[in-house]
């Protein structure tokens, strides 16, 4: 995630540089040393593409939220089976993904009869083995955070599928952003969703 | 020349010694300048006869212990001995000249020595009767193997199979990439590893409730150790073959563990606490164990004893590592570990010496995963992307020599059988 941040702060670098290269601005002339200009402009890069992905996820999950509470079934269904995703090599539930299961929560309690099935996955990077690993603990973080909320451990199955199943092929950052996932499936109870109260 | 051939006889005289010691480097060391011995295979008389030479030459050549001399046909074929001109041998750089004739229910193999002007070793070699069928090409390369030994003191690994991943079915292929066929049907199928006979694999089958452990022998006649309930991966036999290590993952992070071949209580090994650990391959005589862990926060690879105990990370890191490392394999020999380093962004397989614990870098082409063995302890079966496609790889540790095993895209996972697969 660190090297992602730093990528994305090159990147803004870069294109500030060619911005100042437009306005004939010579680029000896920016009082800072090299190093603190980078680290500057770095700053201001994390902060940039943090606010564009966050707002691109807000959106995501703000329209997920809107959907349990206002929806009919397909659109409960629909937060229902909406993936949580992760950072790099990492498991734990990011803030967008604690808003995605949350939008989850209120059906789940209401719909007892509903059972899901969690499968992790992970981009292609890692080994193949390893990531069988880290996806079993992506559901299993997914499913933790369920039943720390009241959800009953044995409505919820998990299950890795490590690289074996992208959901985007490629091997660039988007394609790998949307691998990193905890898939949601309703095994049984899908029929009759009831709107939570 | 004298020298060489010396060293020819010597070779030879010094088999027996090199066969109770597998990995002594005798082919670097043959005549002057790392120089090896100059083969030459006559034409083989007979119906088969032209397999049977194209096959022992490409062996010989892929054992990377001589130098095969194909385009020499000055040399007459001799009745005897006495036909062969070994003046005109040695003028051609041929140390060794591979006699090989039909004999009832097989060949007659003889071979050469240029300098001393004699026959040096001779065997017959049993056939079966239905020419190049699967079991008759392994006979044949059986034969190259027995060969290489008379020359180089270290019997050559061409009678071996490899077991791979490619459509998510287990495959077996010859070490020349003759004969490719799957043992299991459609499915999600990984980590084949060979039982130390050869004569089963066993592997982990992804199923939509979890994955399954099952024993496969090489016709694909399969049977199920562990039931898919939580994850159950990267399986592999202990070196006595009476027991699978594994591991086994639920909500509390992935262990290895150990469960009689035949079924039984499953034994823990390792304790990580929540973190991942998986892919573990054993020491040859069963007393250590290598595996990948994220312990340490990032996977990386540790060698502890057979029971858990004295977990040490494999190889300190180094400032070109990004600290990515896993899927160990320990030569057969107990003198080295393979494994795989993220570098760039890249994985490249790495290999470790024990004694003095010095990495040497194995790949740098494109990306390469999955590193095994070959039972010579010389050689590597690894996954590269270096054709633009994943695809099996042989790479010899001594020279770097590459070549390519398989033709399927994706393939993957490799594991290389011992000889006695044969």
């Amino acid at each position: 995630m660190r090297r992602d941040i730093v990528l994305a702060g090159l990147v803004v670098f870069s294109l500030s540089l060619g911005a100042c290269r437009r306005k004939q601005v010579p680029v000896a002339a920016v009082p800072l040393t090299p190093s603190t200009a980078s680290a500057a402009t770095a700053a201001t890069g994390v902060d940039r593409s943090q606010f564009l992905r966050d707002s691109i996820e807000r959106a995501r999950t703000d329209s997920l939220a809107r959907l349990a509470s206002t929806g009919d079934a397909a659109n409960l269904r629909t937060a229902l089976e909406a993936a949580v995703r992760f950072d790099y090599d990492a498991a734990e539930i990011t803030d967008d993904g604690r808003a995605v299961l949350d939008a989850k929560l209120p059906i789940l309690r209401t719909n007892m009869s509903v059972r899901v099935r969690i499968s992790g996955h992970t981009d292609s990077r890692g080994s193949d083995e390893y990531n069988l690993a880290l996806g079993l603990r992506r559901a299993a973080s997914a499913r933790k955070y369920l039943s720390d909320r009241g959800i009953a451990v044995d409505r919820i199955d998990v299950v890795s599928f490590g690289e074996e199943r992208p959901a985007a092929s490629g091997d660039d950052e988007g394609a790998f952003e949307q691998n990193r996932r905890a898939e949601f499936e309703i095994l049984s109870g899908a029929d009759a969703l009831r709107m939570p109260r | 020349m004298r020298r060489l051939l010396q060293c020819l006889v010597a070779f030879v005289a010094y088999g027996t010694i090199a066969g109770a010691q597998p990995g002594v480097r005798l082919g670097l060391m043959y005549g002057e300048g790392g120089a090896r011995p100059g083969i030459y295979v006559l034409p083989v008389a007979g119906a088969a006869g032209d397999s049977i030479r194209a096959i022992v030459m490409r062996d010989l050549d892929f054992g990377d212990r001589v130098t095969v001399l194909s385009k020499n046909s000055a040399l007459p074929a001799p009745v005897g001995a006495a036909a062969i001109d070994y003046r005109i041998a040695a003028r051609l750089g041929i140390n060794g000249v591979v006699q090989i004739g039909p004999a009832p229910g097989g060949v007659s193999m003889a071979l050469y020595d240029v300098g001393g002007k004699q026959v040096l070793q001779r065997a017959l070699v049993p056939l079966p009767a239905a020419t190049n069928t699967a079991a008759w090409r392994l006979a044949v390369h059986g034969a190259s193997d027995l060969c290489e030994e008379w020359i180089s003191g270290t019997r050559g690994i061409a009678a071996t199979r490899f077991a791979y991943v490619a459509d998510g079915r287990i495959w077996l292929v010859d070490s020349d990439g003759a004969n490719a066929r799957a043992i299991t049907t459609a499915g999600r199928a990984l980590s084949p590893a060979f039982r130390p006979d050869g004569q089963a694999v066993v592997y982990a089958t992804l199923e939509a409730g979890g994955s399954a452990i099952r024993v496969a022998d090489l016709r694909g006649a399969s049977r199920q150790v562990l039931e898919p309930r939580g994850l159950n991966i990267s399986p592999t036999f202990t070196p006595d073959g009476v027991a699978i290590a594994y591991a086994h993952g639920d909500d509390f992070g992935t262990d290895l563990f150990v469960i009689p071949a035949s079924g039984g209580a499953p034994r823990r090994i390792s304790i990580g606490r929540g973190t991942d650990n998986t892919s573990p391959s054993f020491s040859p005589d069963g007393r250590r164990i290598a595996f990948t862990s994220g312990r340490s926060g990032r996977p990386d690879v540790y060698i502890a004893d057979e029971d858990g105990t004295n977990a040490d990370l494999l190889a300190a890191l180094s400032s070109s590592s990004q600290g990515y490392r896993s899927s160990p394999d320990w030569s057969p020999d107990g003198r080295a570990v393979a494994f795989q380093s993220q570098l760039a962004g890249r994985f490249q397989v790495m290999v470790i010496s024990l004694r003095d614990r010095v990495v040497t870098q194995l790949t740098s082409d494109a990306s390469n995963e999955d590193p095994a063995w070959a039972p010579d302890s010389r050689h590597v079966v690894l996954s590269s992307t270096r054709s633009g496609v994943r695809q099996l790889w042989v790479v010899d540790t001594e020279t770097g020599r590459a070549r390519q095993v398989t033709n399927m895209p994706g393939a993957r996972l490799a594991a290389w059988s011992s000889r006695s697969g044969s």
